[in-house]
């Protein structure tokens, strides 16, 4: 075997070796949805921020418009502060509401803005005002027995 | 045998043990210090690239596709279960990229380029021709161990990274061309749960460690062997063990770090 | 003559190893002094014991003896792979630190080695075997190289068998084509370890013929480790005997042969019984037999072993 056959035959290798890399990482994993081009940093504070984890998609109608980056304590307020990175291509009107929502009944969670009616739109640095918590599952068990021991209560008195 | 040998049977076993942990220790770093050298003079390393890769992809690929294939059988009867089959993308790819690539890759590694450099460089030193090299002024760990070396780090992941690859593909062959899976389904849950740098990064790195640890084995094991053919036998077989060994040790300790932290 | 005596070692100079002697220069300055060394691989085994050799340059000298008297390890003493326990390895006027690398590359550059079964590279071609030391060592052009490699395979006949593999060459021709790759770089030493072992009665002729021309030709400095006796007297210009890791004689091939010490001659003419005995230590016969209870029944006669075997 030649000198060139070899080294013909390792770049092919190493190519093809490359070639499954990328298609792992493109295909199989999420590195396309991943690159979205020029972003601007927003924060919102929430009371709960629940399940939701770096990296978790921004949702508006759905569509995804950005990315969780980090996630954090306010050490005055105790709120939970969620920067998250948005495409340039959409700007929100300063009053957009942010809420944590679920995927499905029982599945990851992502942080779902709703846009509102002002004319100036969120620039860099900005903090979102309005938002909405997780929902904890044990606050909502406990509120509905409590409303079911309520109306219990309450047909009692009649 | 009383009590009194059997301790200290099992007291030199120990020692002994240790020795070769620590003289393989410092075998490692030798060729690490070869290792520049032998990056001078590429086409060595070429070389044995081709010697270690080239000729195992065909059993890595075949590997690959069937235990993408069963991967893709067995998932399905579990997830069915669960009305979770659109899943089998997700379930077949985070187990490949995470776990079966590179741990399988290494032992088939072990198997096939552990167990032929054994031999080599066992029947070299048994032939003298280490010797001959060094009277030759010329480092033998520089010119014929670290190039292997360099050889196997670099072949392993890329290995590994088929091996995953060509599963998947398997697994889509069986999940959807033959049961019948929603391709739709099958890889969008597939690109939605497989990080690139958590799940195919870490995948990726665990394969370059199992490099490591498989070629530096042969390697030890080929040139403190016997100068005769019982003592390269026993060389070979004690490469596959340790090998095989040490990477599912290896994987478990680089599992527990990488993977158990909560995102 | 052939008295136990160790020579001494002639005119130590203490500069550090000089530079390619002019080939062909004859000094009487010995070019290897082994001076006092004694050996062994672990503690308990010692090898050579105290023994002190001088090879002379321009000159073969043969080491011989029997097989595991050390022959090997005064080979790999000079090459630098071991350090003596005691005693010293002087080369050109400079002892041999084991642990200084610089030294030993420069030592290795001018001595070339042929190992017992040639130790070629099996995975390369005759030419490329010995080429490797060239391309390893020096940076001279393919082309030169391609014209050197010929002339040292024309030298030991192989010219013709460049593009062969090693596995399809034959046992005397692995080692002539190992001669070839050992002088490449012309060296000023040439060591053999065993050449003749093995051979048929051509080959050993060949390999003879080859030995006794190129260090005349070249002036270097042959050492010979064998224990065929008479190839070795009709090239060798000197020669040392080695029993149990000491000198017990050394001299020209004639005061040798002449020579009225017991070990010595039954070395040389191949005596099966004498100071090295037939019979490895037992006990007495009879007691072996189980006879020691009745009269002790006569011991057999020791059958004359084959010219060669010994009880080792």
């Amino acid at each position: 075997m030649t000198r060139r056959n070899i080294e013909t035959l390792v770049g092919v290798f190493v190519l093809m070796g490359f070639v499954a890399i990328g298609y792992l990482a493109l295909k199989a994993a999420n590195l396309a949805a991943m690159t979205i081009g020029e972003t601007y940093a927003v924060a919102a504070h929430f009371d709960n921020v629940g399940g939701l984890k770096p990296r978790a998609p921004v949702k508006s109608a759905g569509v995804t418009v950005g990315r969780v980056t980090s996630i954090s304590l306010d050490g005055k307020t105790f709120q939970g502060v969620v920067t998250m990175e948005l495409e340039k291509r959409f700007a929100f009107p300063k009053d957009t509401s942010a809420a944590i929502l679920t995927a499905g009944l029982l599945g990851d969670q992502y942080v779902g803005l709703n846009p509102g009616a002002d004319e100036a739109n969120l620039a860099a640095g900005d903090t979102i005002r309005m938002t909405q918590s997780a929902v904890v599952l044990e606050n909502l068990i406990g509120q509905l027995l409590y409303s079911r021991a309520a109306e219990g209560g309450g047909d009692a008195k009649k | 045998m009383n009590p009194h040998d059997l301790l200290a049977g099992l007291g030199r076993w120990a020692l002994g043990f240790l020795f070769r942990l620590g003289h393989g220790a410092f075998f490692l770093v030798e060729l690490l210090r070869n290792t520049p050298a032998s990056l001078r003079r590429f086409y060595l390393v070429v070389a044995q690239i081709h010697a270690i890769g080239n000729y195992s992809v065909v059993i890595i690929a075949a590997s690959g596709l069937a235990v993408g294939f069963v991967l893709a059988l067995q998932g399905y009867y579990t997830l069915s279960r669960y009305g979770a089959a659109e899943s089998l993308g997700l379930l077949v790819a985070l187990s490949l990229v995470r776990e079966l690539g590179p741990v399988v890759t290494a032992l088939l590694f072990a198997g096939r380029a552990g167990t032929s450099l054994t031999a080599e460089i066992g029947l070299m030193k048994a032939g003298e021709q280490l010797a001959a090299m060094e009277m030759m002024a010329i480092d033998p760990k520089q010119r014929v161990l670290a190039p292997r070396l360099l050889g196997g780090i670099i072949a392993m992941p890329l290995l590994a990274a088929m091996f995953s690859a060509v599963g998947i593909f398997g697994g889509y062959v069986v999940g959807v061309l033959m049961i019948g899976i929603d391709p739709g389904q099958f890889w969008s849950q597939m690109q939605a749960g497989v990080d690139v740098w958590d799940d195919v990064g870490n995948g990726i790195f665990k394969s370059l460690v199992f490099g490591v640890a498989c070629t530096v084995v042969a390697l030890y094991q080929g040139y403190e062997a016997e100068a005769t053919p019982e003592g390269v036998a026993k060389a070979t077989t004690r490469t596959v063990v340790i090998s095989s060994l040490a990477v599912l040790l290896l994987d478990f300790v680089l599992t527990a770090v990488m993977f158990s932290a909560p995102r | 003559m052939s008295s136990a005596g160790s020579p001494s070692c002639s005119d130590q100079r203490t500069q550090p190893i000089a530079p390619r002697r002019v080939p062909n220069a004859v000094t009487s300055d010995d070019l290897i002094c082994i001076d006092r060394v004694t050996f062994g691989y672990d503690a308990g085994r010692t090898i050579l014991d105290d023994v002190s050799l001088a090879f002379r340059r321009g000159r073969i000298t043969a080491i011989m003896g029997g097989s595991g008297c050390g022959k090997t390890t005064l080979l790999r003493l000079i090459g630098g792979v071991h350090a003596p326990n005691k005693g010293r390895v002087v080369f050109d006027g400079d002892e041999i630190d084991t642990r200084n690398r610089e030294q030993l590359f420069r030592l290795r550059r001018r001595l070339g080695m042929l190992f017992q079964f040639g130790a070629l590279f099996t995975d390369l071609t005759v030419f490329e075997n010995v080429a490797f030391p060239l391309r390893e060592h020096t940076r001279l052009p393919e082309s030169m190289i391609r014209d050197i490699v010929l002339l040292k395979l024309n030298a030991v006949g192989l010219r013709g068998a460049a593009q062969l593999r090693i596995a399809e060459v034959s046992g005397g021709m692995a080692r002539r084509v190992a001669l070839a790759r050992a002088i490449a770089l012309d060296p000023e030493l040439i060591m053999y370890d065993e050449p003749f072992a093995g051979l048929d009665p051509i080959s050993m002729g060949v390999a003879a013929n080859l030995i006794r021309r190129l260090n005349d030709a070249t002036g270097a400095t042959s050492l010979i480790v064998s224990h065929d006796v008479k190839e070795c007297f009709l090239i060798s210009d000197y020669a040392y005997l080695i029993s149990s890791g000491r000198v017990v004689g050394h001299g020209t091939p004639a005061e040798l042969t002449a020579t009225d010490d017991p070990e010595v001659r039954q070395f040389i003419r191949g005596e099966p019984d004498g100071p090295v005995p037939f019979h490895y230590p037992a006990p007495p016969l009879a007691e072996g037999f189980g006879l020691q209870a009745r009269r002790a029944a006569p011991s057999a006669e020791p059958r004359s072993a084959q010219r060669g075997e010994r009880d080792r």
